[in-house]
Order: structure tokens, then C-alpha cells, then sequence
């Protein structure tokens, strides 16, 4: 095997793991590549099917091309499509750049806060009808959806500083919060699977992927992307995903996913991170640590 | 800084040893040293330390890095990779501080070769000691030994024999041989990648190199933890999958597999794909998915074996070698779930052998617990039989976690089977209890003899909960018509009153089982027949209610629904079809009670 296959084949086992253990489970989806390659993930696991909903807090300030390609996968796919927002915020306009609140404000109101409160379903959501291809207020309503206990999370250990401390399965408080010093061990293929009511588990069947091999796979497996991560002839391209406002492309002529592959290869993002692009990392003292702390993603 | 690439080998390392010996140094030279640093990196951190006055470290490398990732600039230091013209490396983080060891665990666990590094002036530290017992233990068996600071010791080669002939002969007690002990003085880089010229051996890097890519298990007997049956009917799919791991061996369509603890049988049909061609072949490693030309009920947790090839121990005793991380100490006669490869069964802990100080192997005298750090070999028994084989001969499917209180507490390794069934903690129960059991002043021959009859415990069991009662209810009110004394056993009284205070869910089903045997033995001895229903069981389970019903005897009856009954398999006294009417099956029961002499021949 080769060291896709490997990555591919414990990626696998983890989200089976994840779905034998968690009776109520989700798998937050925020469009970009990673989020995207673990979807692909969970239709080579169960066999093309997604049996468990795919959460986006959508902040209402994502790129266009976004929404669109997220709800023409959901209808080609299938997808139990759900999506959490935080109303009350977004109807005030207490967002960047619009009020006078910094990023990070804006990133905890709207996604660390509307993620918490979708995850615990005490704030509406709204689900994929198929039969109608719209979304609708998810049963139940306000206050009635079901909490998830299980959420699978794409996030890699590359990335930045806060996500290579991460473990497999990581519990999160009833507060959503995260304890990084006393994390449980993990051993062998065996993950923290028990729970204690009130709290939910984050799974990570991505944390030993690189952004390289995040690549590598899609070209493998000939997923769909969304065309923001290519260069439209502007000579700019996203690297990483986010809202507009707080999202810059980097400069790349990478026309196809063999062109990015080339391009990071050859070690012109050696000293760049990733998430250069991503303004709020900046804010939070140069990493997303407190965030994560507090349950962001 | 240096990323992997998917064509090339990739090998994760781990580097352990004492707090201070130089784990830091050692990683940032080999980063320094194999040009695996971000471009300007090392000059940077040297004017740093020029401008502030303090002495170059490389262990300041991986500090500076720590910083930079902080800021979300360059890849975490917990996980550097370099390369070697050979391959491409991951070095895991394993923090030297014992406070840390759940976490050194957690990333040795997932190493395939490891440095473990001493300090020549300080010498062997006890976690120096620690760490290679747990990585003997973890399963991590390629091993160099770096004496590092030997520039502190003036490059002296006897400090150098004394520490590797003193260290040689600790590792041989854990079971492990380094491949290597290498003379270092990490900070001048001597003998990490270049040779002194004063020194013929292999450098850390050549030895590290020359380590053989941990070897695919194919040919070993196969062996498939079943993580889980799939049945997704979405869109007319009708496949029944049954997923898992590869742990060892391989497997193709066509050959016979059973399945273990509870020995079904069947035949591979198909590896199920998505995306990709159906596979012809499924060999260790892989995350795989197959149907059965029968579509038998197999659980999650079995190991799924080749019915050709030499099959696991199924046991529900066996002897291991545990390390305890938890808070509280491992205690005899505590429920704690046991996660062995697929299978989740609850565990006891029935005896400590020994308890050994994993820092000097010293052993402790007799002990009634396992502290946290300490490494003891133990009988364990789960409440029913599980399948496993030796860690010595199959790792993956030879080592286990407990759990308590919904943490990961201990990790272990099979080192035998303890098949003494005189020795369970069940059967030793019940023979304390019978020994001190307080009769009344009538004997239960003398029930018997009024009665008419002798005492029974009747148990029904099958998939249908509601069929079961039934018959069950219809069978009580016969015997009772019949002038016999009987009484229905309802488990929803048992679960809203003797189980009300159980509270640990996984132990619920354990819990409730052993109740109902306690209280079928005082009930029978009371002269009369109990009839009661189990669903959903296991024939472990009907062996604890025999054994808890003891002295007296069980009959168990199994109402099957068909092919696809999910208790097909059980041995049972009796087999009928929960189709019949139930006058036939109440009939067929009476007449069983008949001939084993439970009823008298007049009733017949």
C-alpha cells in the first residue's frame, strides 16, 4: 500500500468507528477541499452512501460559488443537507466590517457560537428537502433538534498550531470547550468512544493528512472541487476557504488540481501558511487556539 | 519546510528518554543537519541568540519553531518531517516528563522505530527505563540507543560500554534488542549524520535508514475485526456488507471465513467497492467491505477468521501484562469495559500476578491494586468469551484498552490463555455462595414432594420479545390449571425494581442477567417452576443463568422466526417454530417436562 492508500484506509476505519459508536452523529462540511475530501471519505466507507447528516454554519459571508457548488453536491449525492446560522446576529448586522466589531468578534458570533447552537439544536436549522430541492426548517423547529454527541471535523494537524494537538476522538465539554492539557490517551486503532452524558466527541479522520496529500487524493480519485481554489485567469487563487471579508487568495497561476500539486511541491509555500489568507488567525494572537479552545472548529 | 510525498516511503519516529537528556537537540540537528529546516531558519535563531547574549542550542530550533507555528506560520514541531535520501520521516512528539506519559503513549503507539536517548554524564534516568518498557509494550521493536553528551565525558568509549552494557542488559528484561547503541554528542553534531573520525559504527541516520519498513502482515492468519453490518436501502441498495479492518492476511471471494466467539460460518461472495472496481483481494491494512453467500446475523465485535487457517483462542480468561494511566488505581472486582480489537465486552480484573515499577522493573510484593504508571501482569476475565490470539504471535488482535468511567485507562498485551473454568470468578460465586447458602426449616425435597413436581427454571428465548412472553404466560397458566406450582418471572419487573439502582449502561445487560439467575435460584428453591424470557442472547448468557441457577436446573427453549433469526446458533433443549400456534408450543414444552421427570407421568 501506499502511503494514500494508508492515509485513505485509516481515514475509513475512523469514520466507521465514529458511526458504530455515535448514535446521534454529524459531519461538518465547510465546502473547502479538506471538509470535501472527508465526504468523498465517507462515501468510500459506506459504500457511496453518507448515512448521517452534513452540518454548514453557513455565516451568510461566504463566497457565492460556495452555497452553489454545496447544494449541487447535495442534490447529486444525496446529502442529509443541514445548515445552522446565527439569526439574531446577522439580522442586527453585528458582523464585520459593517458594525464596529473586530474579526474574531465576528467569527464567535458567527460560527463559533452558531456552530454550538446547531450542534446542540436549540437554534433553528434548516434541512434539504429533496423532493422539493430547498431547505426547510428542520422538524422540530426552534428548541426541538435532536443535540449531536458525535461530530466529525476535518481538520489537519498541519495546519496550525492548535490543531496538531488535536487527538483522533476529542471530547468537548457541555460548554463545547476543549481541554488541550488533559487529553485521554489514544492507542492502536482504539479511539475514546464513551462519553459522559452532556459532553460530545469531535472525530478527526484527517489529522495525519498534509495539504499535499489533501491533493494528491483529489487528483486520485477525481473529486469535485470548488473552482475557487483554482487560478480564473487573474493570476490569484484561494488557498484556503472562508468568508469573503477575511479572505485573501495567494498569488498562483494553478489552473488544475496536477498544477497545485506542482505548485506546492515545488516548495514556493514552504514559509507561507496555509491559512496566510485567513485574516481572524491573526487576531487570536497568531493562532486559532482560543477559538478551538471555546469550541470553534 | 519539508512536507512527505505519497510516492515515497514514509516511516514515523518516535524519540524518547529522560527529561534533559537531549531529545530537543537530537531533533533539531537532524532537521538542521538533513536541510529540513525552513529556508534562513538556523541563521535566525543564531543571531538570536548572538544579540542576546546566550549560547546556540539547537534545541532553541525547535522552540523558534513552536513560535513560528503559533503564529501559524510553519508546520507544528510536534510533527516534523525530514528526509533522508532512503525516505521521508515523521518525528512524533513524546514529552520526557512522566506527568506526560499518557501522551508519550499516544504518540509511540503509532511509531514504527524509535531513538531513545541517554545522557553519558548523567546516565540511565528511570524514565530512560520507563519509556523502553512501554515501547516494548506498545509494540515499537525497532530501537536505537543514543548515548548522547559524550563531548561532557571528554569522549570517553568506557562511559560509553559501561552505559550500553548496563542499559543492554534492562533492555533484555522488557524483551527488546537495539539495533544500535550510537556514541553522540548531539549538540556538535557528532554521529547523528556525519561520522567522527575517532568512531567505525553506523551513524544515527545510516542506522535509522537501514531499518526495514515495518513488513505488511499478509502472511499471517487472516484476521478481520467486524467493525459493523451495513444494510443502507437507500435508492434499492440491497446489499449486506459486513466492514472492517484487515489487521493480518488476506482473503478472497470464495474462501470460508468464521466468525468468532460465536463460531458462525459462511462463504465470502464479494469485496464491495465504491468509486473503484471491485477488489479480488483483501490483505492486511486495508479498510475493506464483504458480502456472504448466507445472510447469517454475525454482531459487531467478532473476529471474522479463515476457516482454513489456524483460528484464535475464545476464552473468557486470559493472562496479560497491563500499564494503568488512569487516576484512580485498577482494582480487582471493578467493572471496566474492555476494547479488544472490535469487540467492547465488560472485564474484571480477577487476579494481580505481579506489579512491577516500569522504571527499574523491581516487582512488588503481594498487591490488591495497580497504580497509575505501573506496569503488572493480571488474570483478567470479561463477562462473556471473547476471541483474541497472543500479542506475542498477532499484535493487532493480541492487545486491548480498558476503559474506566469513559476513559481510556490502561493498555495491554495478551501473554496467554488461562482456560482453568474451575478458576472463574462466576463459578467461584456461586460455590461461596452455595457453601454459605442458609436453608430454611423446610428442604426443598419436601416442597417437591408436596408439590407433586420438581422445581425448574424455564427460560424461553428467541428474537421476538412479545412471542416469548406469550407462550411463556400461557405455559404458567397450564402448569397452574394443572394443580402445579408456577410462576411467571416478568423481567419489566426486574428492570423497574431489583435493576432500578444499576446505573452504568454498559453494564445494564450483565447486570440485569446476573439478577435474574440470583433470583430464579431462590424462586426454584422454593419448589417451584419459574418460567421467564431473555431476547436478544447470547450463549454465554444462558451459561451464567445455568451456572447462577445452580443447584437446580434450567431448560431453555428457543422460538425461532426463521432463517434470518438472530439467535439461530443457540443451543437450546428445545427448538420450535414461534410460527405455531401457541396450544402446539405449550404442548411440546409439557411433554419435555415429561420426560426430563419434572412433571409426573400422570400429567402426561
Amino acid at each position: 500500500m501506499d502511503s494514500l492508500s494508508k492515509l485513505e484506509a485509516k481515514s475509513v476505519h475512523i469514520l466507521r468507528e465514529a458511526y458504530r459508536e455515535f448514535k446521534s452523529l454529524c459531519m461538518l462540511w465547510s465546502i473547502g477541499k479538506d471538509s470535501t475530501v472527508m465526504l468523498w471519505l465517507a462515501r468510500r466507507a459506506f459504500f457511496g452512501h453518507v448515512p448521517f447528516p452534513l452540518v454548514h454554519v453557513d455565516t451568510h459571508y461566504k463566497i457565492p460559488e460556495m452555497i452553489a457548488y454545496r447544494d449541487r453536491l447535495a442534490r447529486e449525492w444525496h446529502l442529509d443537507m443541514i445548515y445552522g446560522e446565527n439569526a439574531d446576529v446577522l439580522a442586527r448586522k453585528e458582523t464585520f466590517p459593517d458594525a464596529a466589531v473586530d474579526r474574531l468578534t465576528c467569527c464567535r458570533s458567527l460560527k463559533r457560537d452558531a456552530l454550538k447552537h446547531t450542534l446542540i439544536g436549540d437554534w433553528p436549522r434548516y434541512r434539504m428537502d429533496h423532493t422539493l430541492g430547498e431547505y426547510v426548517p428542520d422538524s422540530g423547529g426552534s428548541g426541538g433538534c435532536e443535540p449531536f454527541t458525535g461530530v466529525i471535523v476535518g481538520v489537519r494537524a498541519d495546519e496550525e498550531g492548535s490543531r496538531s494537538k488535536e487527538r483522533t476522538f476529542s471530547s468537548r465539554d457541555h460548554e463545547n470547550e476543549w481541554d488541550v492539557a488533559d487529553q485521554p490517551p489514544e492507542l492502536w486503532n482504539q479511539f475514546k468512544t464513551d462519553f459522559a452524558p452532556g459532553t460530545h466527541v469531535r472525530i478527526h479522520p484527517l489529522l495525519d493528512w498534509t495539504e499535499l496529500n489533501i491533493w494528491e487524493y483529489i487528483e486520485r480519485e477525481g473529486i469535485p472541487i470548488v473552482p475557487l481554489y483554482f487560478d480564473d485567469g487573474s493570476g490569484q487563487r484561494y488557498r484556503s476557504l472562508g468568508c469573503w471579508p477575511c479572505t485573501n487568495p495567494v498569488t498562483s497561476n494553478a489552473r488544475t488540481v496536477a498544477e497545485i500539486i506542482a505548485e506546492l511541491r515545488s516548495g514556493c509555500f514552504a514559509h507561507v501558511a496555509e491559512r496566510s489568507g485567513r485574516e481572524q488567525d491573526k487576531e487570536d494572537g497568531g493562532g486559532l487556539e482560543t477559538l478551538r479552545r471555546e469550541g470553534y472548529m | 519546510m519539508s512536507t512527505p510525498e505519497s510516492n515515497r516511503e514514509f516511516m514515523n519516529i518516535v524519540v524518547v528518554g529522560h527529561v534533559d537528556h537531549g531529545k530537543s537537540t537530537v531533533v533539531g540537528r537532524l532537521l538542521a543537519d538533513t536541510g529540513s529546516l525552513p529556508e534562513g531558519k538556523l541563521e535566525a535563531v543564531r543571531e538570536f541568540c548572538r544579540r542576546n547574549a546566550r549560547p546556540f542550542e539547537y534545541a532553541f530550533l525547535l522552540d523558534a519553531l513552536k513560535d513560528e507555528q503559533a503564529q501559524g506560520i510553519t508546520i507544528d514541531s510536534a510533527r516534523c518531517f525530514f528526509k533522508t535520501a532512503a525516505r521521508d520521516y515523521l518525528i512524533i512528539d513524546a514529552p520526557g516528563h512522566v506527568e506526560f506519559l499518557k501522551n508519550m503513549v499516544s504518540g509511540a503507539a503509532r511509531a514504527e522505530a524509535a531513538l531513545l536517548v541517554i545522557d553519558a554524564h548523567e546516565g540511565i534516568r528511570e524514565n530512560s527505563r520507563r519509556h523502553a518498557t512501554m515501547l516494548a509494550m506498545l509494540g515499537v521493536r525497532q530501537l536505537v540507543v543514543l548515548v548522547n553528551k559524550m563531548d561532557l565525558v571528554g569522549y570517553d568509549l568506557d562511559v560509553f560500554a559501561r552505559i550500553s552494557a548496563e542499559y543492554e542488559e534492562f533492555l533484555h528484561k522488557v524483551g527488546l534488542t537495539a539495533a544500535a547503541f550510537v556514541p553522540i554528542a548531539a549538540r556538535e553534531g557528532v554521529n547523528l549524520t556525519t561520522r567522527a573520525d575517532w568512531y567505525t559504527g553506523q551513524t544515527v541516520l545510516e542506522r535509522l535508514d537501514a531499518f526495514p519498513m515495518e513488513p505488511s502482515p499478509v502472511a499471517k492468519p487472516f484476521r478481520l475485526p467486524l467493525q459493523d453490518v451495513y444494510k443502507f436501502t437507500a435508492r434499492g441498495d440491497d446489499r449486506r456488507i459486513l466492514v472492517g479492518t484487515v489487521e493480518t492476511g488476506t482473503l478472497r471471494p470464495g474462501d470460508d471465513v468464521v466468525f468468532l466467539p460465536s463460531g458462525k460460518r459462511t462463504r465470502v461472495r464479494s469485496i464491495e467497492s465504491f468509486h473503484h472496481a471491485a477488489p479480488l483481494l483483501a490483505q492486511a491494512g486495508e479498510a475493506q467491505g464483504f458480502t456472504m453467500t448466507e445472510e447469517l446475523y454475525v454482531r459487531p465485535g467478532e473476529l471474522m477468521c479463515r476457516a482454513d487457517q489456524s483460528p484464535p483462542h475464545v476464552g473468557t480468561r486470559f493472562r496479560a501484562s497491563v500499564f494503568w494511566m488512569g487516576k484512580a488505581p485498577l482494582l480487582p472486582d471493578k467493572p471496566y469495559k474492555l476494547k479488544l480489537a472490535a469487540a467492547r465486552v465488560p472485564v474484571r480484573l480477577a487476579e494481580i500476578i505481579s506489579v512491577m515499577d516500569a522504571s527499574d522493573l523491581s516487582l512488588s510484593g503481594i498487591r490488591t491494586q495497580v497504580d497509575r504508571h505501573e506496569v503488572a501482569e493480571c488474570i483478567f476475565e470479561t463477562s462473556r468469551p471473547v476471541a483474541f490470539d497472543l500479542a506475542a504471535d498477532m499484535q493487532a488482535t493480541g492487545r486491548f484498552v480498558l476503559v474506566d468511567h469513559y476513559e481510556i485507562a490502561g493498555g495491554g498485551i495478551v501473554l496467554a490463555t488461562s482456560d482453568d473454568d474451575t478458576q472463574t470468578t462466576l463459578a467461584d460465586h456461586v460455590a461461596r455462595r452455595e457453601a454459605s447458602w442458609e436453608g430454611g426449616a423446610v428442604a426443598l425435597s419436601e416442597r417437591e414432594g408436596r408439590n407433586g413436581h420438581r422445581a425448574k427454571l424455564v427460560v424461553f428465548v428467541g428474537e421476538d420479545d412479545a412471542r416469548l412472553g406469550e407462550v411463556g404466560r400461557a405455559l404458567e397458566r397450564r402448569l397452574f390449571d394443572g394443580g402445579f406450582a408456577s410462576y411467571y418471572l416478568g423481567l419489566a419487573n426486574l428492570e423497574r425494581g431489583l435493576d432500578a439502582e444499576v446505573l452504568d449502561t454498559f453494564e445494564v445487560r450483565e447486570g440485569r442477567l446476573r439478577r435474574l439467575g440470583e433470583l430464579a435460584r431462590i424462586l426454584t428453591d422454593s419448589g417451584q417452576i419459574v418460567v421467564t424470557t431473555v431476547s436478544d442472547t447470547e450463549q454465554a448468557d444462558l451459561e451464567t443463568l445455568r451456572a447462577l441457577n445452580a443447584p437446580q436446573e434450567i431448560l431453555t427453549i428457543r422460538l425461532d422466526t426463521g432463517p434470518r433469526d438472530r439467535c439461530a446458533g443457540l443451543e437450546t433443549t428445545l427448538r420450535l417454530a414461534a410460527s405455531a400456534t401457541t396450544d402446539i408450543l405449550v404442548a411440546e414444552v409439557w411433554s419435555e417436562l415429561g420426560r426430563s421427570q419434572i412433571l409426573p407421568e400422570y400429567a402426561i
